[in-house]
C-alpha cells in the first residue's frame, strides 16, 4: 500500500485521534489527511503533473507534513530541504530535480528569493504563513520573472475529499538529498515500495503500536526524522514533532506531559541530556524504547541511559539514506554487545565482502557491507555514474545490490560491527558531510591557498569537522574569520569546529593533497 | 549597566553570533529564536557562554528553558533577574 493511502486508511479508522503535536497545535488524523487532500487538489490546480517534484523548505510543522502527503496524493514526488540550507544550495537542488512547486515560509523566502529566479522549472511558491509579509524587491522580481506566489490557506480551502490517485508502489515517492564525495548533493531516489518496505521493517522490530507516542526533534529533511512521521502515520500512532532539540528541559517535560513511549535520538541529544545533573529526578516511566542511529552511541552513554530508563528497550541501529536502514541490535543484547549494530533488519539480507567480492564469514575480518532488500533505492537522481558505483549487478541477474561503502566486521554469532567509511565522508551530529563541500567553501576565502577537511573524534558530535589551511604568502586569517565565513555559507553541522593553520599541506607523489597523517 | 545597554549588547550578540552578522535578519525583541530557526542545540551553548563571560553570571542546568533564553526580551529579563538575586 502506498504511503499516502495508509494515512488515509488511518484517518478513516480513527479520524479524531491525534496524529501530530507541534507546539500548542494538536492535529487529528482527519485534519492531517483532509489538509493533505486539499493540498493535492490545490497542487493539481497549479498544474502539478504525475511524478513532478514539490520541494518542502519548512521547519518541522503540521504544514510540512501536509505538504509531504499532499504531494503524494497528487501523485507527485516530495523533496524535503532542511530549512538551514543556504540559498545557493537550495537553488542547486531545485534545479537538479526540476522542482515545480516550492512550499516554504515568508521568512525563508526573503532569504532565498534572489537565487530562485534562476530556477527555470519552478513555477509556484506556496507560503505556509500567507502572503502578508512578502513585500520586498526580491519577491517582486520573482513575480515579475513569472513565478507565482500563493498562500497555503488558499490551497487548504480546496475540497477535503480524497483525490483520485493513479500512483502504484513502483512510482517514486521522494528524493532525499545527501552529501556526496564530489561536493555536490545528490538525490537518493525512492519509490513508495522502497519507503513502505523500510517503514514496515522498522516498525516490526521496534514493536511499534497504534498507542505509541513518538517524540521527534529530528528535521524532516533527515531521513531518520522523516521516517518517524511516515512510520507513525502508517500505523495510527502519534508524533510529537518538535522544531529542533534546543532546550533539554522542554524535551524532558514533553516526555512526561505527552506520555511519550518512543525516543528516537542521535548521540548529540544523549550527550546534552546526560550532562544534566538532575536527569535521574525526572519521570521517564512512559518510555518503551529509545533508538539511536547515524553514529554509534558511546558505551558510557548507553550505560547511563540504561540506568536512567531501565525499562526502556534501547536500539542501536545502522543505516544509510540509500536504503534507509540496514541493521539493528536486538535490545536484549545492548548490555552484552554495546558496540555492535547487530543483525539485518527484517526482510533484508546483508553480508561482508573482501576486495575481490568474496563473502567473508570469518569473525573479525573486515570488508565492505553489501545490502539486498526491497528498500534499496532506485539510484541517484540524474547521476548514472554514481548510481552504477553504489548499485552493482546482483548475484541474481534481475536485481541490483547496494554497496554501502562502509567497512564492517562480524563476531562469531554473526553480529555486525561498524569499522569505518571507505571514502572520506564525515559523520557529524548525525549528518553525513562530504569534505569537498566544506573545502570548496574554504577556498572562497582569498587568503586560503590550500585546504583539507577531515573528521576528528568528538564525544558529543561523534566526529567533529577539522579544517587544515595553508595561507597565501603575506596574508593573514584567524580561526574566527574562517568559522564566520563557513557559517554564512554552510549549514551549521558542516561548519568546522577546529581550524589549524600549517605552512603547507602534505602531498602525494603526484602532488595531490594527502590527508593521511592529518589529525 | 542599565537595561538599555544590556539590551543593546544582547542584540549585538544575536546579530554577530546567531545571525552571522546579517543585520537584515535581526528579529524583533519578542520573537522566538526557536520558532524563527535562529538557534539550535549548539546555539544554546553559545548563548550560555556569552551570558557567563559577559555578565559574570552562572547559568545552571535548570536555567536552560525557553522562558529564560528564547528571545532578546527573555534574555534581558533573565540577566536582570539573576543580577537581582545575586
Amino acid at each position: 500500500m502506498t504511503l499516502d493511502r495508509a494515512l488515509h486508511e488511518c484517518a478513516v479508522l480513527h479520524p479524531e485521534k491525534t496524529a501530530l503535536v507541534c507546539g500548542d497545535r494538536r492535529a487529528s488524523y482527519a485534519e492531517v489527511d483532509g489538509g493533505a487532500n486539499a493540498l493535492a487538489h490545490g497542487f493539481r490546480a497549479l498544474g502539478l503533473e504525475r511524478q513532478q517534484r514539490v520541494a518542502i523548505y519548512l521547519d518541522n510543522s503540521v504544514e510540512a507534513v501536509q505538504g509531504i502527503f499532499g504531494t503524494l496524493k497528487a501523485a507527485g514526488i516530495f523533496v524535503v530541504v532542511n530549512p538551514q540550507t543556504k540559498a545557493d544550495k537550495l537553488a542547486f537542488i531545485l534545479k537538479d530535480c526540476s522542482v515545480r512547486i516550492l512550499l516554504t515560509s515568508s521568512r525563508a523566502l526573503a532569504a532565498v528569493a534572489g537565487e530562485l529566479a534562476g530556477c527555470a522549472e519552478l513555477a509556484h511558491v506556496v507560503l505556509a504563513d500567507g502572503l502578508a509579509k512578502t513585500e520586498s524587491p526580491e519577491t517582486t522580481a520573482l513575480q515579475e520573472g513569472g513565478k507565482q506566489l500563493h498562500a497555503l490557506n488558499d490551497l487548504l480551502a480546496q475540497p477535503r475529499s480524497l483525490p483520485a490517485n493513479p500512483t502504484i508502489s513502483l512510482d517514486l515517492a521522494s528524493l532525499v538529498y545527501t552529501s556526496g564525495s564530489t561536493g555536490l548533493p545528490k538525490g537518493v531516489t525512492l519509490t513508495h515500495l522502497n519507503m513502505v518496505s523500510a517503514a514496515n521493517s522498522i516498525t516490526t522490530y521496534l514493536r511499534n503500536q497504534p498507542d505509541d507516542v513518538i517524540l521527534s526533534p529530528l528535521p524532516l529533511a533527515f531521513d531518520y526524522g522523516l521516517y518517524q512521521v511516515l512510520m507513525a502515520l502508517r500505523i495510527g500512532a502519534t508524533v510529537v514533532l518538535e522544531k529542533a532539540f534546543v532546550y533539554p528541559y522542554k524535551y524532558i517535560e514533553l516526555i512526561a506531559k505527552e506520555k511519550v513511549t518512543g525516543l528516537p535520538i542521535v548521540p548529540t541529544i544523549s550527550a546534552i541530556l546526560l550532562n544534566l545533573k538532575d536527569l535521574e529526578e525526572h519521570d521517564f516511566s512512559s518510555v518503551r524504547y529509545l533508538s539511536n542511529t547515524a553514529q554509534a552511541l558511546p558505551v558510557h552513554h548507553i550505560r547511563r541511559l540504561r540506568s536512567v530508563m531501565p525499562n526502556a528497550r534501547l536500539y542501536s541501529m545502522y543505516g544509510l539514506t540509500e536504503c534507509k536502514r540496514v541493521a539493528y541490535l536486538p535490545p536484549e543484547l545492548i548490555d552484552s554487545k554495546p558496540t555492535s549494530v547487530g543483525v539485518a533488519i527484517p526482510d533484508t539480507e546483508v553480508w561482508i565482502e573482501d576486495d575481490h567480492g568474496r563473502t567473508i564469514t570469518a569473525p573479525g575480518d573486515p570488508g565492505e557491507l553489501i545490502v539486498r532488500g526491497a528498500h534499496v533505492m532506485v539510484g541517484y537522481w540524474n547521476r548514472p555514474e554514481e548510481t552504477a558505483r553504489a548499485l552493482r549487478p546482483g548475484r541474481y541477474p534481475w536485481e541490483r545490490e547496494l554497496r554501502t561503502g562502509d567497512l564492517f566486521k562480524q563476531d562469531a554469532d554473526g553480529h555486525l560491527y561498524f569499522i569505518a567509511r571507505r571514502d572520506d565522508l564525515i559523520k557529524t551530529a548525525g549528518e553525513r558531510v562530504g569534505p569537498r563541500e566544506v573545502e570548496n567553501v574554504l577556498y572562497e576565502i582569498e587568503a586560503v591557498k590550500e585546504a583539507a577537511v577531515i573528521g576528528v573524534p568528538d564525544d558529543t558530535l561523534g566526529s567533529a569537522i577539522k579544517a587544515f589551511l595553508a595561507l597565501r604568502e603575506g596574508m593573514t586569517l584567524t580561526e574566527a574569520e574562517v568559522i564566520k565565513h563557513c557559517q554564512r555559507r554552510l549549514e551549521k553541522f558542516m561548519v568546522p569546529k577546529h581550524v589549524a593553520f600549517i605552512d603547507e599541506l602534505p602531498k602525494t607523489s603526484s602532488g595531490k593533497i594527502s590527508k593521511r597523517g592529518l589529525a | 549597566m542599565n537595561e538599555q545597554q544590556l539590551r543593546t549588547e544582547i542584540r549585538q550578540f544575536v546579530v554577530n553570533e546567531l545571525l552571522m552578522g546579517d543585520e537584515g535578519a535581526m528579529l524583533k525583541d519578542e520573537e522566538s529564536f526557536l520558532e524563527t530557526g535562529t538557534i539550535d542545540s549548539t546555539g544554546v551553548l553559545e548563548v550560555v557562554m556569552f551570558l557567563e563571560q559577559n555578565f559574570g553570571m552562572t547559568v545552571d542546568d535548570r536555567d536552560l528553558v525557553p522562558e529564560n533564553l528564547d528571545s532578546v526580551n527573555s534574555l534581558v529579563q533573565f540577566v536582570l533577574r539573576k543580577k537581582h538575586d545575586a
